[in-house]
């Protein structure tokens, strides 16, 4: 193993992990907001809604999300959508992953008792106030664990940025494969980088799932 | 430069070899993954600890870092210690370690969960251990973890579009052909997504099925 070399480049791949970083918590964010919106649409009382809803889940979790990120970066300027690479990188991941949240999110929401939303309408909530009120907040206890799985599958997903030639962490790794033809040492750099942002993001979700238990 | 479809039936013959491709490609990394995962968790389980603790190490490598970057160690890897393996091989051999050990999760859990009383009852009537696990453990663990590992398969369908980056000429470096040759990214990209999507339709429906014949074995 040649560590010589792997502690001249290091500082490299602690910039590419900083750019893994803000991807991941950019596309979160965005992945957020899509399964929010996603999961309100699947679970409307509007017919047209709910086969929106559907649609997006279903399309965007059947096919590759390195195809979407390829007709959004590659094909985008031929309707009119120009985007740097990192924009259409968290734009693209975010909307694949926001499929996935639409079904953790809508998961949660309907495993609450229906006995809550009855006896809320019963007290003489309104249907949205025993949805905001009553329901939500209980879900959002149960959503903590399932979105956090959904963000380790985020972060290992912004590898596929690579591809379309944003400096991260896979490729900062493939280009010092090629540059240097020392894969086991680029790849250990950049693995550990990895488990180590996955490992903390974990240790927070385990906090912030503690912190929301009702004991 | 708007959108033209017309570009697409000349170029159809590439795709649709590109998709043959991509399900050999998946169907023989299902299998890899699916024997793998079987071996993998009875190591995990009952292997000496010798072997145990740097497999713990490995799995957790493999489960804490990106397919993609797992892909370039193995394709780059192995020919820098004299290993020339074709890039398809190297491919299926990167899907299919990578999805066994997130098989080999799903079946530890699955054999812990039999019946303590099913190993007993083999060792009894006269089989060795290895033959009880064999014959009677896995076969009914492996039963309850088939729904998923079903939904581990259509991932790494989809994940078996990253083998295009290590060159191998599947749907989606099929598509990047034709967009070579046409200039016409959107709509072939369309096109290939269409395909892995009705791939994708095609192996729910046999997962349903499956399930639904091992709910009546029940």
């Amino acid at each position: 193993m040649d560590i010589d070399l792997m502690m001249r480049v290091y500082p490299f791949f602690l910039d590419a992990a900083w750019v893994t970083i803000q991807l991941s918590l950019l596309t979160a964010l965005l992945g957020l907001t899509c399964g929010t919106l996603g999961a309100a649409a699947r679970l409307s009382r509007l017919a047209v809604l709910r086969f929106l809803g559907a649609a997006y889940v279903s399309l965007f979790r059947g096919t590759p999300a390195l195809i979407q990120l390829f007709i959004l970066y590659f094909g985008g300027p031929q309707i009119g959508i120009q985007l740097d690479a990192f924009e259409a990188g968290v734009i693209g991941l975010g909307i694949n992953a926001g499929a996935y949240m639409t079904e953790t999110i809508r998961g949660a929401i309907i495993s609450i008792d229906k006995g809550q939303r009855e006896a809320a309408r019963t007290l003489g909530l309104s249907q949205w106030q025993a949805t905001y009120k009553v329901i939500l907040p209980q879900a959002a206890r149960l959503m903590v664990r399932p979105l956090g799985v959904n963000m380790n599958m985020l972060i290992k997903a912004t590898a596929l940025v690579a591809a379309i030639s944003v400096v991260e962490l896979t490729y900062t790794a493939q280009r010092y494969i090629g540059s240097t033809y020392k894969p086991f040492e680029m790849f250990l750099l950049a693995g550990l980088l990895y488990m180590i942002i996955i490992y903390v993001t974990g240790r927070a979700v385990a906090w912030l799932d503690r912190k929301v238990q009702i004991t | 430069m708007g959108l033209d479809f017309t570009v697409v039936p000349a170029h159809i013959d590439i795709i649709l070899l590109g998709c043959l491709w991509t399900i050999a490609i998946a169907v023989a990394a299902a299998v890899l993954s699916f024997f793998g995962g079987i071996v993998f968790a009875v190591i995990a389980l009952y292997g000496p600890w010798i072997i145990r603790l740097p497999f713990r190490l490995l799995e957790w490598v493999f489960m804490g870092t990106p397919l993609l970057l797992q892909l370039f160690l193995i394709y780059f890897g192995l020919v820098q210690i004299g290993i020339d393996l074709p890039a398809f091989v190297a491919g299926i051999i990167g899907l299919g370690l990578h999805f066994a050990v997130y098989n080999s999760e799903l079946i530890q859990t699955a054999i812990l969960s039999v019946d303590k009383g099913q190993m007993e009852a083999a060792r009894t009537v006269g089989l060795s251990r290895g033959q009880a696990l064999r014959k009677v453990v896995i076969p009914q663990a492996v039963r309850d973890v088939i729904p998923p590992i079903g939904n581990n398969m259509i991932a790494l369908l989809k994940d078996s579009a990253l083998v295009s980056v290590i060159g191998v000429s599947e749907l989606t470096l099929s598509a990047q052909r034709a967009i070579g040759a046409t200039y016409r990214p959107f709509e072939f990209y369309l096109v290939a997504a269409a395909f892995y999507y009705v791939i994708n339709l095609g192996m729910e429906w046999v997962q349903r099925r499956i399930e639904r014949r091992i709910s009546i074995s029940r």
